[in-house]
């Protein structure tokens, strides 16, 4: 692999668990240890354990750090009292995205916003252009994310595992909830979020102790799963992705996200809003052939859309995909290698299915 | 890695076995633990004319689909029906019961590696 790639913290720990080591937003991360599927349903029976080290952390702080996010997101921070999360959007002047980002309220004048890996450096330029207007009012923007690593915790069973290696009562952090805490020894800071539709934590804590606080993970039972099984399972939550479903060129409101945008004054506000909201984002079951991204979406002649995210779901065994579609009325197909077939139109998310 | 001594290979990754007068085809061990997970495999029609080199079935992982071709000209005389239902078995049996299918060859053949001549190639993947 190219020496250029970034490694984790967590590099040679995989390679000593027998991963497979892919390229991912110029990163060297584990695809999967012992298979997707198996990894997959460890985190939606039991629980698995994720590096997620590669994502970036920035630290944004200062008098004037709240109404600097204010300005530059679409949802409300006056709402996030400290020890709260919330997910939240980086748009950019044109209605488009330059990222999704969970922002931790850490203080008062404290946030930490967790990007996208590939998305480190635009990420970094867009907050500083944008910062330049606030020069002098006290905001302070640190980029933390080489010296931070990053450990999911997610399925069922993710709290119980890790009740074993900490004294603080995770029964009392909620969805959502950030605080600092001990985890087997080591200082992290734990918060209940992630991205697989299941319950879980995240860990971030300094490189130094990422080794080890994965190794005492690992020892509870708790299986490594990989970016396959990432992938797959927030596929299956209905979760967008950035390079997928999420794109500087197209407005997030064509998903179904919209409730991210809250009624508040902020720079980007009328370019979001007026942006073309079709074609718009669409739950896929393919029938009898797994559509990927790029595969053409019909209406009986028409082509009126394109698979953003697809794939086999390990927990429906049957083919998934989401696609930007235009208009509403079906039926649908996909294209897979020149052959079409019927895509049945279904509400995101797949996962938990709904009742019908 | 499993690579069979008596079975014949071609450098993108199939295996061929002589079964009277037909020719079995499947993918070898090294190639079905690169894919992962197998999901689902596209197989050709019985009756189906193929040529050699071109592509005549499908085999996908959870994360890629990948392109299996004839290593051999000929007519498809049969595909394993298990791999409908059960298409990990590509993963498990990937020279028994993962076979793909069978083909009646018009002679060829020739350009095929033995075991020895394969193993040189994965090492040099």
């Amino acid at each position: 692999m190219d020496s250029s790639w970034q490694r984790t913290p967590l590099y040679a720990a995989h390679l000593r668990s027998g991963a497979r080591m892919v390229p991912f937003g110029g990163w060297e991360m584990p695809l999967h240890y012992q298979g997707i599927l198996a990894e997959h349903r460890s985190v939606r029976e039991r629980a698995g354990v994720f590096d997620v080290s590669h994502m970036g952390e920035f630290l944004l702080s200062g008098p004037a750090a709240l109404e600097f996010l204010q300005w530059i997101t679409p949802n409300d921070l006056a709402r996030l009292r400290p020890g709260r999360a919330q997910y939240n959007w980086l748009p950019n002047a044109q209605g488009g995205l330059v990222d999704d980002v969970y922002i931790y309220c850490l203080a008062e004048d404290s946030y930490l916003m967790v990007v996208n890996a590939a998305n480190i450096r635009a990420d970094w330029d867009h907050l500083n252009g944008l910062a330049e207007g606030f020069a002098g009012r006290g905001l302070t923007l640190q980029d933390l994310s080489a010296a931070t690593a990053l450990l999911a915790v997610q399925g069922p069973r993710a709290a119980s595992s890790l009740q074993e290696i900490t004294d603080t009562d995770l029964s009392a952090v909620r969805k959502n909830g950030v605080i600092q805490a001990a985890v087997a020894g080591w200082p992290v800071r734990l918060a209940r979020t992630g991205y697989t539709g299941e319950d879980g934590f995240e860990l971030f804590c300094p490189a130094e102790s990422a080794e080890a606080l994965w190794a005492a993970i690992c020892v509870l039972g708790v299986t490594p799963a990989g970016l396959g099984a990432r992938d797959t399972l927030r596929l299956e939550a209905g979760f967008p992705l950035y390079g997928h479903e999420f794109r500087p060129d197209r407005s997030p409101l064509t998903t179904h996200y919209g409730w991210v945008v809250k009624d508040k004054p902020w720079y980007a506000r009328e370019a979001l809003l007026a942006a073309p909201r079709e074609p718009h984002l669409v739950g896929l079951l393919p029938q009898g052939a797994i559509a990927r991204e790029g595969s053409s979406v019909y209406r009986g002649d028409e082509l009126v859309g394109e698979v953003s995210s697809g794939t086999q779901s390990p927990s429906l065994g049957r083919p998934i995909a989401m696609a930007f579609v235009r208009g509403e009325a079906g039926p649908l197909e996909v294209e897979v290698r020149g052959r079409r077939v019927p895509a049945q139109l279904v509400r995101l998310p797949f996962w938990p299915p709904s009742p019908h | 890695m499993n690579v069979p001594e008596n079975l014949k290979y071609t450098g993108s990754h199939e295996w061929v076995r002589q079964d009277g007068a037909d020719v079995t085809v499947g993918i070898t061990d090294f190639a079905q633990d690169q894919l992962g997970d197998i999901v689902f495999v596209e197989l050709p029609q019985p009756g189906q004319q193929v040529q050699a080199g071109a592509q005549v079935a499908v085999v996908e992982s959870v994360k890629t689909a990948s392109d299996i071709y004839a290593p051999l000209s000929g007519t498809v005389t049969a595909v394993n029906p298990a791999l409908a239902e059960t298409p990990e078995l590509v993963n498990r049996s990937p020279y028994q019961d993962g076979w793909l299918f069978r083909l009646s060859p018009r002679g060829g053949g020739e350009d095929l590696l033995d075991a020895e001549a394969y193993l040189a190639l994965t090492r040099d993947a």
